[in-house]
């Protein structure tokens, strides 16, 4: 993608690549060849045709994990009327990468319907992958009918509340959190307050050079509210990070990548597995985008997250399928 | 002559039996009184989204996305299971008040149901 120049960093007092009086904003759609890089070591951004063109040291770190989303199993609509196989073709990728990753995290709505033999097959297909420690947030598809029992009692064991985890991977910490429950008449994602003091419980006693990742399905930022992408008390999530020095924030939800970075912190979203859906106010609603059968693979896929240890900097790298 | 107006009476009845079908879809148990309104959830949204109705009426909500929906009710007097594509719930408004609505799976969407 070319740089547009709004995207430019004009004010950069830190000196390391980072505009903090404003924001770097810029979305990529994967499969096409867009991409954006913040350089100075917080965030790099490739969608798959441009892997070829990224050093073997930034393609490396001491930890790495694969963030896959929006598997939707269940839909068979025309923008997608085949989701097994591109989650097939998502698992062929990740066993494709140079090295394998430490894990995997699946940014939510598993399923289309929620129904077991949907929950059963995304299980079935994940074990064809070379990771096999996959971390879950439950997408609002995940939780249809039964308030999310199902959901938890596959994925999200000896979770809290309504699947809210934590765990520390190689000196990063990571904090899956819940935001499609209890949702309130004509609001956005949730957290909820039993949600926000479990999480400022969880992060006070980590030194401030801790790296954070936090992954939640629907955006922690305010990507398009008419839509209902963003979450209403996220804000608050993030304060109590902001002394942190990097922090990384991925979400899924929208079936399209969106990266920002604002402060300590970055926020990418992920595509999904299964169908785009439009760019944000470019449709009369954020219903499945049908597009060309020949353009579909390139509009979904994963995203694989490398940390370099010391640099306390992620690299996000957004790879399309049809690569 | 008995037995013709006998024949008339049923063929009436059927006549009356096919028009409430037809008319209410497949909700022929619903009796024949009962004001029927649909409500189509399209695009991400409950259209009209606000409805005036008499007490009495049932109203139908017909999913035409291609991504479920469900409606309930803001106090949650009544909630539908997911809607699929061209599923459909009905509720039987029988007291008078106004009833606000929404998806939860996708709380943007709201309505509205007035009942008099």
């Amino acid at each position: 993608m070319a740089e547009k120049p709004e995207d430019k960093i004009l004010h950069d007092h830190n000196h390391d690549g980072i505009n903090r009086r404003g924001f770097l904003k810029c979305m990529a759609w994967a499969g096409t060849g867009a991409f954006c890089v913040v350089k100075g070591g917080i965030l790099n951004s490739y969608s798959l045709s441009n892997l070829a063109g990224i050093s073997p040291d930034d393609s490396k770190g001491e930890l790495t994990f694969v963030q896959i989303s929006d598997s939707h199993m269940g839909f068979n609509k025309p923008a997608n009327p085949d989701v097994v196989s591109t989650f097939k073709a998502a698992m062929d990728k990740i066993n494709a990468l140079p090295s394998r990753p430490d894990f995997m995290i699946h940014t939510g709505d598993i399923s289309h319907l929620s129904k077991p033999e949907e929950f059963d097959n995304v299980e079935q297909i994940l074990k064809s992958a070379s990771v096999h420690t996959v971390f879950y947030v439950p997408g609002e598809h995940d939780i249809l009918n039964d308030d999310g029992q199902q959901y938890r009692e596959r994925f999200a064991k000896g979770s809290q509340g309504a699947g809210w985890h934590s765990f520390d991977k190689k000196g990063v910490h990571f904090i899956g959190l819940v935001n499609v429950q209890n949702l309130k008449a004509g609001g956005l994602g949730s957290l909820g307050q039993e949600q926000l003091e479990w999480m400022q419980n969880d992060v006070k006693h980590l030194s401030r050079s801790t790296p954070i990742v936090v992954f939640a399905h629907i955006p922690l930022w305010s990507v398009y509210p008419e839509w209902g992408w963003g979450t209403e008390d996220s804000a608050q999530a993030l304060g109590y990070l902001k002394r942190f020095g990097s922090v990384t924030v991925l979400n899924g939800h929208i079936h399209q990548t969106m990266q920002k970075v604002e402060g300590n912190v970055t926020f990418h979203t992920a595509c999904s597995t299964a169908f785009p859906q439009p760019k944000p106010g470019s449709a009369p609603s954020p219903g499945p985008m049908k597009v060309p059968d020949d353009q579909l693979r390139g509009l979904l896929g994963i995203t694989e997250v490398n940390q370099v240890k010391g640099r306390h900097a992620l690299a996000v790298i957004d790879s399309s399928l049809s690569g | 002559m008995k037995l013709s107006s006998c024949v008339r009476a049923a063929a009436a009845l059927l006549l009356a039996f096919a028009a409430m079908t037809t008319a209410s879809g497949i909700f022929a148990v619903t009796p024949a009184d009962s004001p029927q309104v649909e409500v189509k959830i399209d695009n991400f949204s409950f259209g009209p989204g606000t409805i005036t109705v008499p007490a009495g009426t049932t109203v139908r909500w017909v999913n035409h996305d291609d991504i479920p929906h469900n409606v309930v009710s803001n106090d949650k007097s009544f909630k539908s299971k997911v809607l699929d594509t061209d599923e459909a719930f009905t509720y039987t408004f029988t007291k008078a008040g106004t009833y606000d609505y929404f998806c939860s799976i996708h709380p943007k969407m709201t309505g509205k149901v007035v009942v008099q």
